[in-house]
């Protein structure tokens, strides 16, 4: 016999008499514990996917869900958003979260299932880019409030001036996933409380902690005042202090158009779903009215493509044919979903919301095209800033946005993240470490705009990486950095040409002197025409070319591009010596007396202020 | 010097006399007066005419030098470099350059001399409308001047500055310094302190019996030598450099070997830096080629400490310093000099030191006994003859 292998026990057989007391399941007695699992259940049991990981993660997202509804509902009621947000802290870990806006309010019959049923909403149905899509946020917040300290939701909406407000007490019955009255009170006429007759106040208790910094609910607020620069919001911290983003822009974003999913982006399995769902009767009606970008002439072509005509009935066509169909879809060449649907925050406004929230000097947007991933439309901006109060020497900063939402986790895992590494931030003359975020006084705003943003997962933290998205990404990012490229050399070169000037000048009078003690010469004749050729001399290295091979006049084509904004009273000593480690710190003297012809500051574009420049070259 | 006035007044007139106070002559005086004025002007007139001013200032670099094989000196070359006003890296050098040409004038003008220290006090002031100083330290001006010495073609005590002494000297000989009668047999464990301006017209060699001058590297050494009286028992001068020799120590045996025929030998360490000091009494320096003509021995002899001393005079392995990474280019680079290249026991000798892996300070010789070095030593080299050229 061979010896046992190495770490196995020989095998001894174990003589039992004892009975064994294991039952036999049959299929009727597990058929008795098999129950239909609802949807409210399983997300209680698994809020980690929701984003409820840990307390401090909870308030973020109660906070973020509540704020979401609320400005899709005043946008979708074309109403200019003001929200108010209230934590109020009642015990060490427990806190009441008031979230107020003025939307249109919600009508009676349907609170109940807003706030208290999972998966119900307007959003996940239809093909339109807003804010919330599966319609599971802030009812789950409501549950989480429920499930962590017993207390349900209270609801107060009003929907018009002379309409009464509902105040109604939610429970969720996470079994039924439902929603249960606690109480509904009706009060009529109660304008104190909806200063513009209309709108709706959410308020959860639950477990949280408030901290400040990264990831936190400040962070959030700003943020979303910086993507949303038409939303006014008041935020009242824990510690009772009030915190008032203000509107930057007046009108309020083009409404999203909806549209029908385009036939590239969807899967066998949702085309024959809808194949069973639909309305229409025969296949080319089905094609041309469920699709979008899909006529007469395209429908044929894909039927027949499919071995059927556009005449064929839609009940006729089985699995067999659906798959054919599908196929026939992947080999048509289809155009590209329309972009109207897409609304993105535009570089004006974009601007206008960075401008407000980061004490930058240079601000660049950049807009991209729309583009198709699976057959969603998608379009990508990217604004930067850079310079001012930044802190020079830390990893640039990365904010990300997915249809005007800040994202706030995850964010190595984002394509966002990746397709800001994967740029050459050293082309622009800035640092950028191997593989890692550039460094410098940075902050990259990347927006995401979509009618479907994929996620990672449904708390939605970041950003799936499609190879479509990322190279949109990238192709924003380069369009800005560009932009920074041209301005931090265009700085460099000033600042370089106006200290060698000042280096000429401040000899001069020396020179001068010197010669006039030696050989009588007239000091101040001698000055001044050593003077006129130190000008002489600097002027014309002004002249020098840019990257682009072209001669910069002195506001560079920074100044004619309405995507720039420059504020040059901004630069501040902790800047200059972040340029210096840029260029490698050839810069010659630092006693360089400050440029008395203060360079007036630009700004374009701004919404709030118009400035027209003068320009002067720093002179003594 | 104000010292010094009082007991010479009590002597009787020299003709020296006369040039107390004056270290140049008044002819020099205006020759340099008139470059300095020329230089100013030039510079004036182009900067009227909208013309860049500039100035040449020859180069004093070892592409500029020149071995000249017959005379055995150092030579410096024709390159010039042009410093001029509108340039980021020279405009300020190019102010300094005129500060320092200003501040020359003014002591010609005033018929007194500066340190370099004094010069550098001088010229140094805050420019104008800025918190910049004219010189950031004492170097730049030091430099700044050299430049100024070569493009004008005059010498640093033509421009009425002197370096800090340095060196000393002590010997069978009377000198006359400033008019004032020097005996160096009289003085003392001190010596007498080589002036840094050791030009005819400052100092006359009285009487000498010495046969030779012993130049020995340090000061530590020269007292050895001082207290042993070795001058007195080898008649001899004995004088030290406190390292590389300054300009005046250099002068004064230029004219000890030029004008009194005497020898010269040099006890230096067994090392390039020894070896270099030797390289510059010889053939002149890199910096100051422009002077060999008036600095340069080149029948200087190199006594020792040789490479082959610590085996010939069974030296204890305690003395033994290594040679670092520097210390091995820097011999590889001697070994190369072009008047080294041809000079066979030079090559040997720098062989030996290299693959001693090791070298010596003079002073080594003391752990043979205190007075080795000043008793058998050098005795024996100079019996022997026994010198590398």
């Amino acid at each position: 016999m061979d010896p046992p292998l190495k770490g196995m026990e020989p095998q001894v057989p174990v003589v039992t008499k004892k009975k064994r007391t294991r039952k036999t399941a049959t299929a009727e007695t597990m058929a008795a514990s098999q129950r239909e699992i609802s949807v409210s259940e399983f997300f209680a049991k698994n809020r980690h996917l929701l984003g409820f990981d840990n307390t401090r993660k909870a308030m973020l997202t109660t906070v973020k869900e509540a704020v979401d509804n609320a400005l899709d509902a005043c946008e979708e009621g074309d109403i200019l958003p003001s929200l108010k947000i209230q934590l109020l802290q009642l015990d060490e870990t427990r806190f009441k979260i008031i979230v107020q806006d003025n939307g249109p309010g919600i009508v009676r019959r349907q609170i109940e299932n807003i706030f208290g049923k999972l998966l119900y909403g307007s959003k996940f149905h239809r093909m339109k880019m807003s804010r919330g899509q599966q319609g599971i946020g802030i009812s789950a917040a409501g549950m989480y409030g429920l499930m962590t300290t017993g207390k349900p939701v209270k609801i107060i909406s009003k929907t018009g001036p002379r309409k009464p407000s509902h105040e109604v007490v939610l429970k969720i019955d996470t079994s039924k996933n439902r929603a249960e009255v606690v109480s509904d009170t009706e009060h009529p006429e109660d304008d104190s409380m909806f200063p513009d007759g209309h709108g709706t106040i959410v308020s959860i208790e639950l477990e949280a902690k408030y901290q400040k910094g990264r990831q936190s609910v400040d962070e959030y607020l700003e943020q979303t005042a910086i993507a949303n620069p038409h939303a006014e919001i008041t935020y009242i911290t824990p510690a009772n202090e009030t915190i008032v983003f203000p509107r930057a822009v007046t009108e309020l974003p083009e409404e999203a158009k909806e549209i029908k999913p385009h036939p590239k982006g969807i899967e066998l399995g949702t085309l024959i779903q809808m194949l069973e769902r639909t309305e229409s009767r025969q296949l080319g009606g089905f094609l041309q009215k469920d699709f979008c970008r899909i006529g007469q002439q395209k429908a044929k072509q894909l039927a027949e493509g499919a071995g059927m005509t556009a005449r064929t009935w839609v009940k006729n066509v089985g699995h067999a044919e659906a798959e054919r169909l599908f196929k026939s879809i992947q080999n048509t060449r289809i155009t590209s979903p329309p972009t109207d649907c897409l609304v993105p925050i535009g570089s004006k406004a974009l601007l206008a919301g960075l401008l407000k929230e980061v004490k930058a000097e240079f601000f660049a947007a950049a807009t991209r095209p729309p583009s198709v991933y699976r057959g969603n439309p998608f379009q990508m901006e990217v604004a930067i800033a850079f310079g001012g109060e930044l802190k020079g020497d830390e990893s640039a900063r990365i904010i990300r946005f997915a249809n005007r939402v800040p994202l706030l986790y995850q964010q190595s895992a984002c394509s966002s993240f990746k397709a800001v590494v994967e740029t050459g931030w050293k082309n622009y003359s800035l640092a950028q470490p191997r593989g890692s975020l550039p460094v410098g006084p940075l902050v990259i705003m990347i927006h995401m705009a979509s009618v479907w943003v994929p996620f990672t997962s449904e708390s939605k933290e970041a950003i799936a990486d499609y190879d479509e998205i990322r190279k949109e990404m990238r192709l924003a990012l380069q369009e800005c950095g560009r932009k920074l490229g041209t301005y931090l050399r265009r700085r460099h070169r000033m600042k370089k040409e106006s200290e060698r000037r000042s280096i000429f000048e401040r000899y001069i009078g020396e020179i001068a002197t010197a010669c006039n003690a030696i050989t009588g010469v007239d000091a101040a004749k001698l000055y001044a025409a050593l003077q006129k050729q130190a000008s002489k001399k600097t002027a014309e290295a002004d002249q020098m070319l840019d990257d682009e091979g072209q001669v910069v006049d002195d506001g560079g084509r920074l100044a004619k591009d309405d995507d720039v904004i420059i504020l040059e009273n901004r630069q501040v000593g902790a800047l200059e010596e972040a340029d210096e480690d840029l260029f490698g710190g050839h810069a010659l003297q630092r006693t360089r007396k400050k440029s008395t012809a203060k360079k007036n500051a630009r700004r374009k574009s701004s919404p709030r202020k118009k400035t027209t420049t003068t320009k002067k070259k720093a002179r003594r | 010097m104000a010292k010094k006035k009082k007991a010479a007044t009590k002597k009787k007139t020299t003709p020296a006399r006369k040039k107390r106070g004056a270290a140049v002559s008044k002819e020099r005086d205006k020759a340099t007066n008139r470059a300095i004025e020329l230089l100013a002007d030039s510079v004036a007139r182009d900067g009227l005419k909208g013309r860049e001013p500039s100035v040449d200032i020859p180069l004093r670099t070892v592409t500029n030098m020149k071995w000249n094989k017959r005379k055995r000196i150092l030579e410096m070359g024709d390159s010039t470099q042009t410093r001029s006003l509108f340039n980021v890296g020279q405009a300020k050098k190019f102010m300094q350059t005129l500060l320092l040409a200003k501040g020359s004038r003014e002591l010609i003008k005033a018929e007194k001399t500066l340190s370099l220290r004094g010069m550098y006090y001088m010229t140094l002031h805050t420019i104008e409308g800025t918190n910049e100083k004219t010189f950031n330290d004492q170097g730049e001006s030091d430099t700044v001047l050299e430049d100024l010495e070569v493009s004008l073609g005059g010498l640093r005590e033509e421009l009425h500055v002197f370096a800090k002494k340095r060196g000393t000297m002590v010997g069978n000989i009377t000198v006359e310094d400033n008019g004032d009668e020097i005996d160096c047999r009289r003085m003392g464990t001190g010596g007498y302190a080589i002036p840094s301006i050791c030009e005819p017209s400052v100092i006359q060699f009285k009487k000498c019996d010495a046969d030779f001058v012993l130049h020995v590297e340090k000061d530590t050494v020269w007292s050895r030598f001082n207290e042993d009286r070795f001058w007195e028992t080898h008649n001899c001068i004995l004088t030290e450099g406190s390292g590389q020799p300054p300009r005046g120590v250099r002068r004064l045996l230029h004219r000890l070997n030029k004008e009194l025929g005497l020898p010269i030998y040099c006890l230096l360490d067994c090392d390039p830096w020894g070896h270099y000091i030797y390289s510059v009494i010889k053939q002149g320096s890199i910096n100051l080629a422009f002077e060999s003509q008036r600095m340069a021995i080149p029948d200087a002899k190199y006594i020792g400490i040789r490479a082959e001393d610590y085996e010939r005079c069974n030296l204890s392995p305690d003395v033994r310093i290594a040679l670092n990474e520097r210390d091995i280019t820097r011999a590889k680079q001697i070994s190369e000099y072009p008047w080294f290249k041809d000079k066979r026991p030079w090559q040997k000798e720098i062989k030996r030191l290299l693959s001693n892996g090791f070298k010596m300070e003079v002073e080594s010789l003391i752990t043979k006994d205190i007075s080795y070095v000043t008793e058998t030593y050098v005795p024996d080299r100079l019996r022997e003859k026994d010198f590398l050229d």
